[in-house]
């Protein structure tokens, strides 16, 4: 197991290092001067800017000014937002807790919902409800997630007027954080008007966000179950004269969900893509409108550094799920 | 496959007609893929007739008829059929001349990510050796970044507009093919006919493009439909974050964008250009699933 868990993280090393070069390089390959560029449109005066040279490292030979930012990365130092002033790292952690309670809820949604509905929809294959799920699971797989998310705040916040627009919390509430997850620190507080304010604020986002997620993970659920009811082993519990809802549950399920728990760890990519969507539509204060804000504000800094923090988080997550399948899939280890 | 060439041929190519005929016969039993190409060619001749099916040019205003509701609606008129926009231009027309931007994305990422993708490859799943590990290195860096995040970074560097929208996804999309091409050239490789090939004096290059690649097709078919409607989308959403297309052109997502501060006024600027999204999107997906049953027995859906 140790082997293999080192096996894996050495295949990690090439790609951990393009992605400092794919990082590095993008600062360098604005068009124009990358000072100017970074200084944005205020510009900066003749020796700011010669001191800012030599500060970023810009005089230096390219592979030197690439040894210092890996080192600088290394040692956690992100640089300072142009915009805010503030450490890019500083901000990373003040903002990706709303990122994570977003997604970890998004993925309540789509599991909650996606994995019965696939199981029922196997076990009841080729009925209408298998039809209409596997339809609706195609809507929601094309669903553009942007538009979506305006649907559902014309009808629940225009129309019927239940939930709040846009933000993580109601403006009357405010706490210093302790987890920075408004659900769990509004808790921690006793305060139920501001546990029931911030839950109010996810369900949308939540929704939008786990949409397509729910699809994958409804046909994926489907089809390893169809694979798996049709093994000897299902046969054999049936014949034994298990009752159908054992074999479904214990028999068939427990070896259903090993392809499932891998697609659930590979929808982190696509949910922290569609959290820049999803942010940027309800103004929830995460990293996804944090690094389009930032493009706008031409904050290269944060632009530069977030590329980096996000890719290294989806590295980690699929290294985490990697061996989780082969803790759960011991036939994975040998390979 | 064997067998067909040791049967007498008829004349004519009955080979490949009836090959089209079973592939048909595999495709037509998916209804929902039936109905995705019915209405897939409907946009296609939407796009292509945009200029005398729509009743406006798309960017007319009027200035008379700003937000004016659709035709149904208290307050519409048969004049504008979908209602107009904030500046008072026919969304029905602004749509239908959209048609033909989403399809031009379309083609123009899939293009570029297959010629990319299968050129890369077919380099790494032929030569392999370090030209299979440089490649797909890169492959693996460029799937490390959430594809719409990278979209946004290039574009940025690159600055906003369709066409630098469409390289950006092009890219972000094209390792799949090369993946996929790789996987199956490794299959194919050790076959007997491309032993064969190689026996009766077929260079690297004949072997690549005419021995190997024409067996690789079938998944290749399918990843490229998916990646057409996947196109669409990150196109409509870097649109919609205002990096894609620029005003006043009538893509559907930028559209979208223009009508956000509208959203809870005028609910048909927002939602029409959004169904146009999703319609295409679906439709082409359904394609893909009906190819997919079609041409590949073993990706077959269950």
């Amino acid at each position: 197991m140790l082997r293999y868990l080192l096996n894996k993280i050495a295949l990690l090393i090439p790609t951990l290092v393009g992605i400092t070069i794919c990082a590095f390089a993008f600062v360098r390959l604005l068009p124009g001067d990358p000072i100017l560029a970074m200084a944005g449109e205020h510009g900066v005066a003749p020796a700011r800017y010669e001191e800012l040279k030599e500060q970023f490292g810009f005089n230096l030979p390219i592979w030197e000014q690439y040894a210092r930012y890996v080192g600088e990365v290394a040692t956690g130092d992100f640089g300072v937002s142009i915009s805010s002033k503030r450490p890019v790292l500083e901000e990373f952690k003040t903002l990706f807790p709303a990122t994570l309670e977003l997604s970890f809820f998004a993925m309540v949604f789509a599991m909650v919902i996606g994995i019965p509905a696939g199981i029922f929809a196997a076990v009841k294959r080729g009925s209408w409800f298998d039809q209409s799920l596997m339809g609706t699971a195609l809507v929601g797989y094309s669903m553009p997630i942007f538009w979506w998310g305006l649907l559902l705040i014309i009808f629940f916040s225009g129309y019927l007027g239940w939930t709040p627009v846009s933000g993580r919390i109601g403006l009357q509430f405010f706490f210093k954080p302790i987890t920075g997850f408004m659900t769990i620190d509004s808790l921690l507080y006793g305060k139920w008007d501001a546990f029931r304010s911030a839950l109010s604020h996810l369900v949308l986002p939540a929704i939008v966000l786990g949409t397509i997620p729910l699809a994958v993970i409804a046909r994926q659920t489907r089809s390893a179950m169809l694979e798996v009811l049709g093994e000897d082993y299902v046969r054999t519990a049936r014949a034994k004269g298990l009752s159908a809802a054992r074999v479904i549950g214990v028999h068939a399920l427990r070896n259903a969900l090993i392809p499932v728990v891998t697609t659930i760890g590979l929808q982190v990519g696509t949910l922290l893509a569609g959290a820049i969507l999803t942010e940027t539509i309800f103004a929830w204060p995460g990293i996804g409108k944090w690094m389009v804000d930032s493009i706008f504000k031409r904050d290269y800094v944060v632009v530069q550094s977030g590329l980096l923090l996000i890719a290294l988080i989806v590295m980690a997550v699929n290294l985490i799920v990697d061996v989780l399948y082969a803790v759960i899939n011991p036939r994975i280890r040998a390979a | 496959m064997s067998q067909t060439e040791i049967a007498p041929m008829a004349a004519g190519s009955p080979d490949r007609l009836t090959g089209l005929k079973t592939f048909w016969h595999y495709f037509s039993v998916n209804r929902g893929a039936v109905i995705g190409l019915f209405v897939f060619i409907l946009l296609v001749l939407a796009a292509l007739f945009a200029p005398l099916l729509a009743p406006y040019a798309p960017d007319i205003q009027d200035k008379t008829a700003f937000l004016r509701p659709p035709a149904w609606q208290q307050g519409g008129s048969t004049q504008y059929l979908l209602g107009t926009d904030p500046v008072g231009r026919d969304i029905l027309s602004r749509l239908l001349y959209g048609a033909r931007f989403s399809l031009l994305i379309g083609a123009v990422v899939v293009t570029l990510a297959l010629t990319g993708g299968i050129t890369l490859g077919l380099l790494a799943g032929y030569f392999r050796g370090w030209v299979d590990v440089a490649i797909m290195r890169v492959m693996d860096l460029i799937l490390a970044f959430p594809s719409l995040l990278l979209a946004l970074v290039l574009v940025t560097i690159l600055g906003p507009g369709l066409f630098n929208a469409m390289l950006a996804i092009a890219l972000v999309l094209q390792p799949h093919f090369a993946r996929l091409v790789r996987a199956a050239v490794m299959a194919e490789k050790s076959r007997e006919y491309v032993v064969a090939a190689k026996v009766a004096g077929a260079g690297h290059l004949r072997l690549m493009l005419a021995t190997i690649l024409p067996n690789c097709l079938a998944p290749l078919i399918v990843q490229g439909t998916l990646s057409f409607s996947n196109a669409i989308l990150e196109a409509a959403a870097l649109g919609f974050l205002g990096l894609g297309a620029q005003p006043p052109t009538p893509e559907w997502g930028t559209m979208l964008a223009s009508a956000r501060e509208f959203i809870l006024r005028a609910w048909w600027v927002v939602t029409f250009p959004g169904l146009a999204i999703l319609i295409t999107v679906l439709a082409i997906n359904l394609i893909g699933d009906g190819l997919r049953d079609a041409l590949d027995p073993k990706l077959r859906r269950s």
